[in-house]
């Protein structure tokens, strides 16, 4: 056999009837796969949970003394100190499972299982708030919390974290750790304080600017150009916001939309300003990197991991309790010295500032610098100019993704 | 019994394609011709329209992706052919040595590969940065986010995967057969041309498939080192499938591309396949 | 006269194979490097200065030693699978003709050019449908799907080669078929199996997209890291690699040593 041989016998598979025999019998094998792409993608919009059925449903539910919670990965100290301080007060212990790596692609998986009727195999799931979550919900894919058994969470959340346009009521989700997506600049390279979105429109900086290829992160800050607030946007502000966009990428200023490698191409200076997220600049200040983060005078994003229950979940109760149990201020300072990200519970502050004074060397340094970061614990100022992303309805996601998609994805 | 040699030695293989590919394809098939959404479900509606959406769409990104896989393997070639044969003619008894040692690399995750790429390459680093330093290369110089870069990475990243099976045909030419000919033919270059490329060429058919294929429809380089205008087609299916979970034009566009990379490699075959060169191949 | 440019062309071809070794290795030295940076930081991208201390903390995190397990059982596992069926369907298609054939080479081919994403999904909604739970040996079937056509090409380019009438004067001589294959043409295709081995092995290892479909709860290597890119990749992961690279440089310099011996 030698490769010209192929040719003859691959071309008399389309054309002669024996070989096209050979492949029917092939593809005849295949009455399963046929039949598995028919159940494959049915719909089933969730109608809204009634009061009932969430009650009837956690009632029938009972501690089992063990979960799995699936979670990114550094986002618990490696020796999961909260976990275990967890199963000695509680008796229920954790199976920790640092599995999700990135919201779109967790979704791609965990649909077919959820859509089958199948569970996950984890009890507690963290996504942050964007399409992925909602069509979780859209979907009936998330089980409803039970407000009866989460104390914690309504004494100690933030307002703001009581009160999302994703999930109003806290019907869904309770919030695990929380981001800004503002500027981030490089000193070396830019020496004005930058303090407007325009800058990143600034032919100054061509081809030095960086913008995040995620429709809905890079929609906000064309909005936020525009003056308009993302969470009241319409259509027309989205082609609005897209025709600026475009012409800050045809005008040649836009180095490379990024995911989030855009954070060591800004500390090296690859470019110069960048969109940016604010836990991942203050731990390159914390290096002793020359970058600097800033919330835009015209607006910034703020985004939430979540924590949540899927359906299927075998110990929703034991995952309500440990979701709950992490509402503790005590054990979100602890938590939260370690993540370093905006953490949902304002009484961190103090607890970490009571902890600076008593701390020495080091570590007190260490305490001081995140007590006092904006990018820890943003001030009233700046959470006045954070947005969340918009929210959309399924037709209105395809017009937006469109829209921002063309531009990144040229 | 000897009649039946090739079916059984077929059929362990041929079970794992049909279950775990043939089935899913038929599967995928049937979702490109769906209409719908995520949200209400995608039903069957056999339409064809799908697929000229797509191409209307992303025509661009497809034809881009065919000419970045296409530099790459053509690089690839030139590149590799010269190390597959020196390890296969003067390897000596260190030939498997030079292949592991070339494949190594790729032992070790990608994401490190990358960063290390990253930090290498970076406009004021190790490299750019000193030769900027002395004034070589003017100050906007860089080769991160431009279509040099993309094409690059896909000529590393495959690399091994052309120079692995052109050393596996070569290394079972006899040197005494490539000395004679030199004698016959007097000058290397038409003992090479006559002799050593076509006992080469089943190696050089494998490299290329094995490299064009994967390389066109690759999502990962484009993404990590390309700038606005590099994006290729596994980016744009990627997308829809994950993101905009418009599962349709996912599966159209996967299939529009199986379907072009493998005429391409049909009628390739048989560009290769000439006359001459079977009946050098034979003798 | 030509004895001499040949043997220059000779040396210069040998310089030019190290510099593309070199090449294709120049990014672990910066990986290797930085399994030393005392870094203060979560992220590992500054040279901060040396220390040793992440060798001794090697195993401190125990995610990423179970996903560095699992990708070596992996890999070894499937690429022993995929080599013994691939090499058989290497032979058979290289060597026979046979109805089917033409399907076949259309499935080798179809398999190579199915963009992983594609592949990954597809698998994933199989399992699904089929209640098969996603676990270490649904990675180990994804991966032998997508490493197959890699072998099969590899070793059929080597069977084509072959001069089939060496087989027939073994048969001649009285072996038997299993014997005639033992050792006559398992040799003579050895290299092309080895090529597909080791290629196979290194598809394995290093495959994020399909695995992170069908992995279930099972972490590899790379998805961890994958994952861990978000917030800073640990030093552990770069020793490691280290490590990894290490073994595979001590391999190749005991081979070439016993080689060195045996001539």
């Amino acid at each position: 056999m030698n490769p010209r041989q192929i040719t003859p016998a691959l071309l008399r598979g389309m054309t002669q009837p024996r070989t096209r025999r050979d492949f029917f019998r092939v593809t005849g094998l295949s009455a399963a796969g046929l039949a598995l792409a028919a159940c494959g993608v049915q719909g089933q919009k969730a109608a809204p949970p009634k009061a009932d059925a969430v009650k009837d449903y956690w009632a029938k539910q009972s501690k089992h003394g063990k979960l799995v919670f699936a979670n990114w990965p550094e986002y618990m100290p490696e020796d999961q100190a909260p976990l275990k301080k967890f199963t000695q007060t509680t008796g229920i212990s954790v199976e920790y499972k640092e599995v999700i790596q990135e919201n779109a692609e967790f979704f791609g998986k965990a649909d077919p299982v959820l859509r089958a009727g199948q569970s996950l195999g984890y009890d507690i799931v963290v996504m942050t708030n964007g399409v992925q979550l909602q069509h979780m919900v859209e979907l009936g894919y998330i089980v409803p919390l039970d407000h009866s058994r989460m104390p914690n969470f309504l004494a100690n959340a933030g307002d703001k974290y009581k009160e999302r346009a994703y999930d109003p009521g806290n019907q869904y989700t309770m919030p695990y750790s929380s981001g800004v997506t503002g500027i981030a600049y490089n000193t070396k390279y830019v020496k004005d304080d930058i303090t407007s979105i325009e800058a990143l429109f600034d032919p100054k900086y061509k081809g030095r600017v960086g913008m995040m290829a995620d429709a809905q992160e890079i929609g906000n800050f064309g909005m936020f150009a525009l003056g308009v607030d993302p969470e009241k946007s319409t259509e027309a502000d989205w082609k609005k916001a897209g025709e600026k966009l475009k012409q800050q990428r045809d005008a040649g200023i836009v180095r490379k939309y990024y995911d989030q490698s855009y954070i060591d191409a800004v500390s090296k200076g690859d470019v110069w300003l960048t969109m940016a997220w604010s836990g991942d600049i203050f731990q390159r200040q914390l290096a002793g990197e020359p970058v600097k983060f800033v919330v835009p005078d015209e607006g910034g994003t703020i985004w939430t991991d979540n924590m949540l229950i899927p359906k299927g979940a075998a110990n929703p109760v034991d995952a309500l309790t440990l979701m709950d149990y992490l509402y503790q201020p005590a054990v979100a300072a602890e938590l939260d010295e370690f993540i370093q990200f905006v953490t949902p519970i304002p009484a961190v502050q103090d607890l970490l500032r009571e902890k600076a004074a008593t701390a020495k060397g080091e570590d007190k340094k260490a305490l001081e610098d995140m007590v006092d970061s904006p990018l820890m614990f943003p001030s009233a100022a700046d959470y006045a100019k954070l947005r969340t992303y918009t929210t959309l309805t399924t037709q209105q996601e395809q017009v937006f993704n469109s829209i921002f998609q063309s531009i990144t994805q040229a | 019994m000897k009649r039946l040699t090739p079916y059984l030695l077929a059929l362990p293989s041929w079970l794992w394609l049909a279950i775990f590919l043939v089935v899913p394809m038929v599967a995928m098939a049937s979702v490109s011709l769906q209409t719908g959404n995520a949200i209400d479900g995608y039903a069957m509606t056999f339409s064809f329209s799908n697929y000229a959406d797509a191409l209307g769409r992303y025509s661009d990104q497809l034809l881009r992706s065919l000419l970045y896989g296409g530099l790459a393997t053509v690089a690839m070639l030139v590149i590799g052919y010269p190390v597959a044969y020196w390890i296969a003619f003067k390897g000596g008894s260190r030939k498997s040595v030079y292949l592991f040692l070339l494949l190594l690399p790729f032992f070790v995750s990608f994401v490190l590969r990358t960063i290390s790429w990253n930090f290498l390459l970076a406009d004021n680093g190790i490299l750019f940065g000193t030769l900027k330093g002395w004034g070589v290369l003017p100050e906007g110089f860089h080769v991160l986010a431009t279509t040099v870069a993309v094409v690059g990475g896909l000529t590393y990243n495959f690399l091994p995967f052309m120079i692995l099976p052109i050393y596996v045909a070569l290394e079972r030419v006899d040197p005494r057969v490539v000395e004679a000919a030199q004698d016959l033919y007097a000058t290397r270059a038409g003992a090479f041309r006559r002799v050593v490329l076509p006992l080469s060429l089943p190696g050089v058919f494998a490299g290329v498939l094995m490299t064009f294929v994967p390389a066109t429809a690759d999502p990962v380089n484009a993404q990590i080192l390309g700038g606005t205008a590099n994006t290729m087609i596994g980016n744009i299916i990627q997308t829809e499938y994950l993101t905009n979970l418009d599962y349709p034009t996912a599966s159209a566009l996967s299939f529009t591309l199986m379907a072009i990379l493998l005429v391409g490699i049909f009628i390739y075959a048989r560009a290769l396949g000439t006359e001459n060169v079977l009946e050098a191949a034979a003798r | 006269m030509r004895g001499a440019r040949g043997r220059f062309g000779d040396r210069l071809l040998h310089v030019y194979t190290w510099l593309i070794i070199l090449w294709l290795s120049s990014p672990i030295a910066v990986m290797i490097l930085f399994g030393f940076n005392d870094k203060k930081s979560k992220s590992n991208t500054s040279w901060q200065g040396f220390t040793l201390k992440w060798y001794g903390e090697l195993f401190e995190i125990s995610d990423l030693t179970t996903a560095l397990r699992n990708s070596i059982v992996i890999a070894l596992v499937s690429t022993v699978i995929t080599v013994v069926i691939g090499t058989m369907l290497g032979l058979a298609v290289g060597r026979h003709r046979f109805r089917g054939l033409g399907a076949t080479n259309f499935l080798v081919f179809a398999a190579i050019s199915t963009p992983e994403l594609v592949m990954g999904a597809s698998l994933l909604s199989l399992f699904v449908s089929g209640n098969v739970p996603r676990d270490g040996n649904t990675i180990i079937v994804a991966h032998v799907l997508f490493s197959l056509s890699f072998v099969v090409v590899t070793v059929r380019a080597r069977v084509i080669t072959l001069d089939p009438s060496l087989e027939e004067a073994a048969k001649d001589l009285g072996a038997t078929a299993w014997g005639t294959f033992r050792q006559v043409t398992l040799p003579s295709i050895m290299p092309g199996v080895l090529a597909g081995a080791m290629l196979s092995f290194a598809l394995s290892i290093d495959d994020y997209v399909v695995t992170s479909f069908v992995n279930g709860s099972t972490v590899t290597f790379p998805l961890w890291i994958v994952g861990a890119v978000k917030t800073g990749i640990p030093p552990q992961v770069n020793v490691m690699g280290t490590l990894i690279f290490g073994i595979g440089v001590l391999i190749a310099v005991a081979n070439a040593v016993a080689a060195r011996r045996r001539a």
